[in-house]
């Protein structure tokens, strides 16, 4: 195991764990599991050694995910968004020097990210905006109504999308990088949800400012692409996958104390145990086949297509989403009652509750309208299996 | 003047991409991406330009860049062995 990866289980097992309940039933922000993460350097971890990081892969930020979610999802949601966020700058920033710059302060003061990219009146579609870019003299100003921003208050710096300028078309996006001094956010929606409570995920009228330079210097469509969109989908996988992972251990330590009660017998739940195993065998390994996909295409010009590339991570997005619902309800069925208290050693009303929001968070309707567009492109996989 | 590949592309494009101020007003190097072409479009591109030209993009011209401009879209059809001549 890793250091890193060792760091993440303490602060999951030790802190996040000790506090989830009471993050999801106030909808609070989980700031001590936070202050754990960041006092272990934990948030810098994927910037690259020349600007003072860790220079960690995605593969260490999906363990992470996956250890977090094990204990409080709503920790590992904040985790997984920051993260995204930080791999867009990382392999987007270029050689701007302002980028470069804010990596470095990133690493040194382990800042947390967060993002503004749905848009009140563009509803979830994140590819097309509403608000633009107003440039003068090298400055920009920007507002924008954003009906989530996860965790807004509580980051150090924003990643917003705009068009590009006031005559753009609403798919000519760009994405800037806003320190919170340059940041105004409106109070506007609260955050009363059925799960992922502690993500904080208030809605916002926000005015940022600053200089051009902030701007990622690559398209929007591109950063999408080629680094938010597969990397979202892993490191959502990743937690999803620790929901459920903690989920079946409950069930497990359940139908393992029956057993104990009446020797020779086979408990009713180990059936449906073996069941839920081999779906959650199924959710890790397809997640781990799309991490290895997604290496492969950052490492090599002959990596799998874009349109391969973002098949394949709209179909683990799909699977997870469903997986982690399913598993979590089978696990509810093998523990019965006291699976349904809130109040047992066993209750899986928060997984339950938490593991919803994988459908929504991006509909699931949308991905597969999207898919449906992109099959029409998809060309035979050629690829030998071994 | 536009050479002959050029001007039927602008035809598919005119059909198929679904761009909000026409196609007649932007030079060959235009930014398609930047005129509105969407990834939606850019798909409903690629299977018109495939249906005019009768040929079938290999993968790894699949990306955004093989759709950039009119000048790339010719060069990724050259490049696939289309005649630069009227239909
Ligand atoms: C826990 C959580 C945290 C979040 N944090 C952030 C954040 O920090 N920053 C941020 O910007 N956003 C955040 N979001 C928002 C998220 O990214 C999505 O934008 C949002 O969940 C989608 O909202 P929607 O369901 O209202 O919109 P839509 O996607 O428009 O969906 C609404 C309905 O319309 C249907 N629909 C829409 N489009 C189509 C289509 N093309 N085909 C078929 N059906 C369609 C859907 O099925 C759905 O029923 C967060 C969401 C969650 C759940």
């Amino acid at each position: 195991m890793s250091p890193w990866l060792a760091a993440a289980r303490a602060v999951g097992a030790e802190i996040a764990a000790r506090h989830a309940d009471d993050v999801d039933l106030r909808a609070r922000f989980p700031a001590e599991a936070v202050t754990g993460l960041r006092d272990r350097q934990l948030l810098g971890l994927l910037v690259p050694s020349t600007e003072g990081g860790a220079g960690a892969g995605i593969a260490d930020v999906v363990s992470i995910c996956h250890e977090l979610g094990r204990y409080c999802a709503s920790t590992a949601m904040v985790y997984a968004m920051h993260q995204i966020q930080v791999a867009c700058i990382v392999r987007h920033a270029g050689h701007n020097p302002w980028q470069r710059a804010f990596l470095r302060r990133l690493a040194d003061g382990q800042l947390l990210l967060a993002s503004a990219t749905s848009e009140a009146g563009a509803a979830g579609d994140v590819r097309s905006s509403i608000c633009a870019l107003d440039e003068k003299r090298g400055r920009f100003t920007l507002v924008k109504q954003a009906p989530v921003i996860s965790y807004g208050e509580e980051s150090d710096a924003i990643l917003v999308t705009a068009r590009r300028t006031a005559q753009s078309p609403p798919s000519d996006q760009v994405i800037v990088v806003v320190p919170r001094s340059g940041v105004e956010l409106q109070p506007q929606e609260t955050w009363n949800t059925l799960g992922m409570r502690g993500t904080c995920s208030r809605g916002y009228r926000l005015t940022a400012e600053g200089e051009m330079s902030q701007v990622i210097p690559v398209p929007y469509a591109d950063v999408s692409a080629q680094t938010m969109l597969p990397v979202s989908h892993l490191v959502w996988g990743a937690l999803w996958l620790g929901i459920a992972t903690d989920a079946l251990g409950r069930a497990r330590a359940f139908v393992r104390a029956e057993a104990k009660k009446r020797p020779g017998e086979t408990p009713l739940g180990a059936a449906r145990l073996a069941v839920a195993v081999n779906e959650l065998q199924t959710m890790k390994s397809n997640l781990l086949a799309c991490l290895r996909l997604y290496e492969a295409a950052i490492g090599s010009v002959d990596g799998p297509s874009a349109i391969s590339l973002a098949v394949a991570m709209n179909n683990l997005k799909l699977g997870s989403s469903q997986s982690v619902v399913k598993i979590v309800g089978e696990a509810m069925l093998i523990c019965g009652l006291a699976g349904y208290r809130n109040d047992s050693p066993f209750s899986l009303g928060r997984h339950l509750r938490d593991a919803h929001s994988a459908a929504v968070m991006v509909s699931n309707d949308r991905i597969s309208a999207n898919n449906a567009t992109l099959a029409l492109a998809l060309r035979d996989d050629l690829e030998p299996l071994a | 003047m536009s050479s002959p590949l050029k001007v039927r592309i602008r035809t598919v494009l005119k059909n198929a991409g679904s761009l909000q101020n026409g196609v007649d007003a932007l030079p060959d190097d235009a930014d398609l991406h930047a005129a509105g072409l969407t990834s939606h479009a850019t798909v409903s591109l690629m299977l018109a330009l495939e249906e005019m030209f009768d040929i079938e993009f290999p993968d790894r011209l699949l990306g955004r860049l093989t759709f950039s401009s009119i000048d790339a879209i010719a060069r990724a059809l050259i490049e696939i062995g289309v005649q630069d001549e009227a239909a």
